[in-house]
């Protein structure tokens, strides 16, 4: 089971490897990835740094070329595919059919994978992305239950990758477009949800107010902290109640079912967070190379220590974590 | 001279009673639309409808109508159930399929049958057009966060043979989850819903602290709260040889919505089709702009 971290940057490259992470991903300083947030990111001089780091030390090195690029765009993701095979990544994470197609037509010989931003949640869908493109490995969306991960890693043409820790998208990933109803920007077209200049914070006599693009999003009490206006996160009225009516501002965390998704065989953890500092990414490697470690040695005695919580506890929004679509009754 | 769109009816997005949906496409059977899509698209719980229904309506409205008829498949693809329901849906052996989910392209494209794809599967360029017209792609929807600029680019590039149609009327859906929405603001799992959906026929109201109306919750789907209205861009989706205009049903009106683009794309005064809305329009997807915004170009 490969863990599989985030680097938005250099340090956090070295402090993934460092800690223990099998392989490594990492975008490029434009559009064409989902994490496209100011000062994050890599331009070549940098990549080619840290791939040469990660390699000398035995571990993997992914390139996220992950958004939808339209007509006036195409040029910048197929120079981007280009430029992952010159940077020879050991894979390429697309979601984009048109994007696939290229990589897999003018560089057959790098390994693709597909993006949880392709919204895959099925294997008739993934066998489709095996036989036209020869993807390696799939990234699930955030949405299946347990026994479901079960079910399509079982009739899956290619390994599958699920999402272990970090923030929690509630929906389809790659079919959400709240962001750009509100902005006119989505994770999709811009590589970013709820995009930091549309955000805003104003303090008035009801309490701090988060807007995007104006829209309130949430407004807080004096004890309570403000958070990111992520749409989906945000307190909204529905009849009579007014309250987290998507979802409460929390982390997904999956380390209790380390072993299930052992058995299940899923091949790959993945740890979210490209936005985050290096300190966050180095602590959270630390902790998930220890529990896989942990689990590799014996399944049937693991157990998710308390004290490895509380360390992922501290770094996740709002304080708290949740098993998410994993445990059916969060559904 | 450019042929003028065909007018579609979307697939009902909502949870509605049996006795309803037969009223709803005993009436669209008269409507001046070319083309129906029927099918549940959002929820495999929803079963007013069982997939056999849906399979004798279309045969029905075929025997009894011109229109052409489309079975539209589920989007979110979770059980096996579903791709049960959706396979045998594809082997109906008779109507084009709209496929929701690239799931549904590999059913079809195994099965060397043609299909249309709505508006959740995601066709950004035109890379990725071409490549599905040669897997059998023969009409595609405009994914709903498009612009007019991106589709005049698409159209430019479009292979031969493919028709294009355009969500052009009705609450836009915006996203899917594993969560149901309606279930939780009835503080209900999703496993024990009770169907809570029925009770909204075109979504559940979901507003900012401020009471401004912002969403409506449809199960695992939400849907926005504003109505996307293209009715005063009709000679521009003509000129952009779009092939289909898609008015997406909802619970009333939705006759009237239909004679309006019909009479609009005849050249007749384009209506205020305010009055028919749950909560007002927005059109900002299609100029470019934010999905809930709206530009000044009416008409009247």
């Amino acid at each position: 089971m490969e863990l599989v971290c985030p680097a938005g940057n250099l340090p956090s490259l070295k402090a993934a490897v460092d800690n223990g992470a099998d392989a490594v991903y990492f975008g490029l300083r434009n559009d064409t990835n989902a994490r496209h947030f100011p000062g994050l990111n890599f331009n070549e001089k940098r990549a080619r740094e840290g791939i040469a780091y990660a390699k000398a030390r035995g571990k993997r090195v992914f390139m996220a070329i992950n958004t939808y690029p339209r007509p006036e765009g195409w040029e910048r993701w197929r120079q981007a595919v280009d430029d992952a095979a010159s940077l020879s990544v050991d894979a390429l994470i697309c979601a984009d059919i048109g994007v696939l197609d290229y990589a897999n037509q003018h560089w057959p010989d790098l390994n693709l994978h597909l993006s949880v931003q392709a919204s895959s949640t099925n294997y008739e869908a993934l066998a489709f992305y095996h036989e036209a493109f020869a993807i390696k490995r799939a990234v699930l969306p955030r949405v299946l239950s347990l026994s479901q991960v079960q079910h399509v890693v079982d009739h899956s043409p290619v390994e599958i990758e699920i999402f272990g820790f970090g923030s929690l998208c509630v929906m389809v990933e790659g079919r959400c477009i709240l962001s750009s109803y509100v902005t006119g920007e989505s994770p999709n077209t811009h590589g970013a949800c709820s995009p930091a200049q549309f955000v805003e914070y104003r303090e008035t006599p009801d309490g701090l107010e988060s807007r995007l693009s104006g829209l309130l999003t949430d407004r807080y009490g004096s004890n309570e902290q403000a958070g990111y206006p992520t749409i989906c996160k945000g307190r909204f009225a529905v009849g009579e109640n007014t309250f987290y009516a998507i979802e409460e501002p929390t982390s997904l965390n999956t380390l209790a079912l380390l072993p299930d998704l052992h058995r299940a065989g899923v091949k790959a953890i993945k740890i979210e967070g490209r936005q985050r500092t290096p300190a966050y990414v180095g602590q959270v490697t630390k902790v998930w190379r220890a529990a896989i470690d942990s689990c590799l040695h014996d399944p049937e005695k693991f157990i998710a220590t308390p004290q490895w919580n509380n360390i992922l506890d501290q770094v996740s929004e709002g304080a708290t974590t949740t098993l998410g679509p994993y445990y059916r009754p969060w559904q | 001279m450019n042929s003028s769109p065909k007018l579609s009816l979307g697939p009902i997005l909502y949870y509605w009673s049996r006795d309803d949906l037969f009223d709803f496409y005993s009436q669209a059977a008269e409507m001046a639309v070319d083309i129906i899509y029927l099918g549940e698209t959002v929820c495999s719980k929803r079963r007013s409808l069982r997939s056999s229904d849906w399979i004798d309506l279309a045969i029905k409205l075929s025997e009894t109508s011109d229109k052409e008829i489309v079975l539209s498949t589920l989007a979110l693809l979770e059980a096996e159930s579903e791709l049960k329901t959706l396979r045998r849906l594809c082997e109906n052996g008779r109507f084009m399929i709209e496929a929701n989910d690239i799931g549904a392209v590999q059913i079809m494209t195994k099965k060397q049958l043609p299909f249309v794809t709505g508006p959740t599967v995601n066709i950004y360029n035109a890379a990725t057009l071409k490549f599905l017209a040669s897997k059998g792609l023969k009409r595609w929807v405009l994914p709903i966060e498009l612009s007019k600029t991106t589709l005049q680019q698409m159209q430019l590039q479009r292979p031969g043979g493919i028709e294009t149609e355009v969500f052009s009327y009705g609450r836009m859906p915006l996203t899917l989850s594993a969560r149901c929405f309606t279930a939780r603001s009835h503080n209900l799992p999703k496993d024990d819903c009770q169907y809570k959906c029925i009770d909204y026929p075109d979504g559940r109201l979901l507003s900012t602290q401020e009471d401004e109306p912002f969403l409506a919750l449809n199960g695992v789907q939400t849907v926005s709260a504003k109505t996307c209205n293209l009715i005063t861009e009709v000679s521009l989706l003509k000129q952009l040889q779009v092939d289909v205009l898609r008015i997406s049903p909802q619970s009333t009106f939705t006759g009237q919505i239909v004679d309006a683009f019909h009479s609009a794309l005849n050249g007749s005064t384009i209506k205020d089709l305010e009055k028919y809305m749950p909560l007002g329009s927005c059109d900002g997807y299609w100029h470019g702009n934010s999905g809930l915004s709206e530009s000044n170009s009416h008409n009247d």
